[in-house]
């Protein structure tokens, strides 16, 4: 059987001990974990969800900009963070499942592993509410 | 094959009259093929001893390091088939990110630490790094997998034609959570430990140790026994005992592990010196 890279395990296991909104993918760009701090703010919980492809995920939670204007997956930082191999930041719009657009601040990085190889990706990020 | 213990001790060797049936030296297990193929796991002060053991008629020994840890390459220097310039040894183990296995190793192989330098060993030696194999090693498969424990860390994975050994002497699998993931795949060493027919794995601790020393990198004796579970292992020998436990305390834990957690499969606490014939269930 194949398991998970060590370093997303780990990367699991501390967003399941963080009261700080954590969103995991793989290289692909896939979900495979959201913690418990992220479901009030994507809409649903993660055992309702469950892993989602990239090209699912990316879309419909209806990201958008400033200006009301849907972003492309290619501009979401944890695409980025995955596309380029360097963190990326951004402020920007959502809709959660449960249909409240909230503004968010996203931090993503691309989690590279000790054998050099890019295992995944984690974005953390908060709901602003200024 | 057969499995035989040259050391069993975690993190500190522990000679005395208080670790007399289970053993002292730190982690050293040998497994040999039908065919004699010879395969050593790591190389703890047992190392020393183990040299004794072998035919005069063997020409290749092959290494297989879980991690650099002291206890696990104190007994390197002490390896006398690394002397021997009939012999070629293998050495294999995790590279860190920013240095390779030679150059991690030449760090205790060379003075002041030790008085041999690594470049001046006679035998003819190979070292191969990497955190995730997948070779053949004379009759046996191996292969190698990334495990939760401070710093560069592997399990390994020893199939034979009759038999299948994993061995993961430093693990923490539940580390940061109160139980395991239900998702097999989200759980530290299942790759290394699937439906083996013996697992060789960490149990240091009992519950009320091990709640004081999270993210130190060990198991709990009753996680162990969870763990094998989980991987459906046809037997456990829970290994790297903690220097402060004394035989008693040992078998104390043991019991009390298999009370609360019932395995359906022999568990054999390695001892130094015990020899288990492993063979497909």
């Amino acid at each position: 059987m194949a398991q998970k890279d060590i370093e997303l395990i780990l990367m699991r296991q501390l967003a399941s001990c963080l009261a700080t909104p954590v969103f995991l993918v793989d290289p692909k760009g896939n979900l495979v974990f959201y913690n418990e701090h992220a479901e009030p703010i994507l809409g649903r919980r993660y055992e309702e969800t469950g892993p989602m492809p990239v090209e699912v995920w990316s879309s419909m939670f209806h990201p958008m900009d400033e200006f009301d204007q849907e972003m492309l997956p290619s501009d979401l930082p944890l695409v980025m963070a995955l596309r380029y191999h360097r963190p990326a930041h951004k402020r920007f719009w959502i809709r959660g499942l449960d249909g409240i657009k909230r503004q968010i601040e996203v931090t993503a990085f691309p989690l590279i592993g000790q054998s050099m190889e890019l295992v995944g990706a984690v974005s953390m990020f908060a709901e602003v509410m200024e | 094959m057969k499995v035989r213990f040259w050391g069993t001790r975690g993190s500190l060797a522990t000679p005395g009259i208080d670790t007399l049936r289970y053993g002292g030296n730190t982690s050293c297990a040998q497994i040999v093929g039908d065919e004699g193929t010879v395969i050593v796991l790591d190389a703890g002060t047992g190392i020393r001893d183990m040299t004794k053991s072998f035919s005069p008629k063997l020409r290749r020994v092959d290494v297989l390091l879980s991690h650099l840890h002291m206890d696990h390459i104190q007994g390197l220097g002490f390896f006398y088939a690394l002397y021997n310039p009939d012999m070629e040894v293998h050495i294999w183990g995790p590279a860190s990110p920013t240095l390779d296995l030679r150059s991690r190793l030449m760090r205790y192989l060379s003075p002041p630490l030790f008085p041999v330098h690594l470049r001046d060993l006679p035998c003819k030696l190979h070292i191969h790094d990497g955190v995730q194999f997948n070779v053949e090693i004379g009759e046996f498969k191996v292969s190698s997998w990334q495990v939760c424990h401070p710093g560069p860390t592997v399990g390994y994975r020893i199939e034979g034609a009759h038999g299948t050994v994993a061995y993961m002497p430093d693990h923490e699998p539940v580390l940061g959570g109160v139980r395991f993931l239900a998702d097999r795949d989200w759980i530290s060493g299942m790759s290394v430990a699937d439906k083996v027919d013996l697992l060789i794995h960490d149990s240091q601790y009992t519950e009320e140790e091990y709640a004081h020393r999270l993210g130190w990198g060990h198991s709990s004796m009753k996680q162990a026994m969870e763990f094998a579970r989980i991987a459906e292992v046809g037997a456990l020998a829970p290994f790297h005992h903690d220097p402060t436990h004394k035989d008693d305390d040992l078998e104390r834990m043991l019991q009390s592990a298999i009370d609360q957690v019932r395995p359906g499969f022999p568990v054999t606490p390695a001892m130094e010196g015990l020899t288990l014939d492993v063979k497909k269930r």
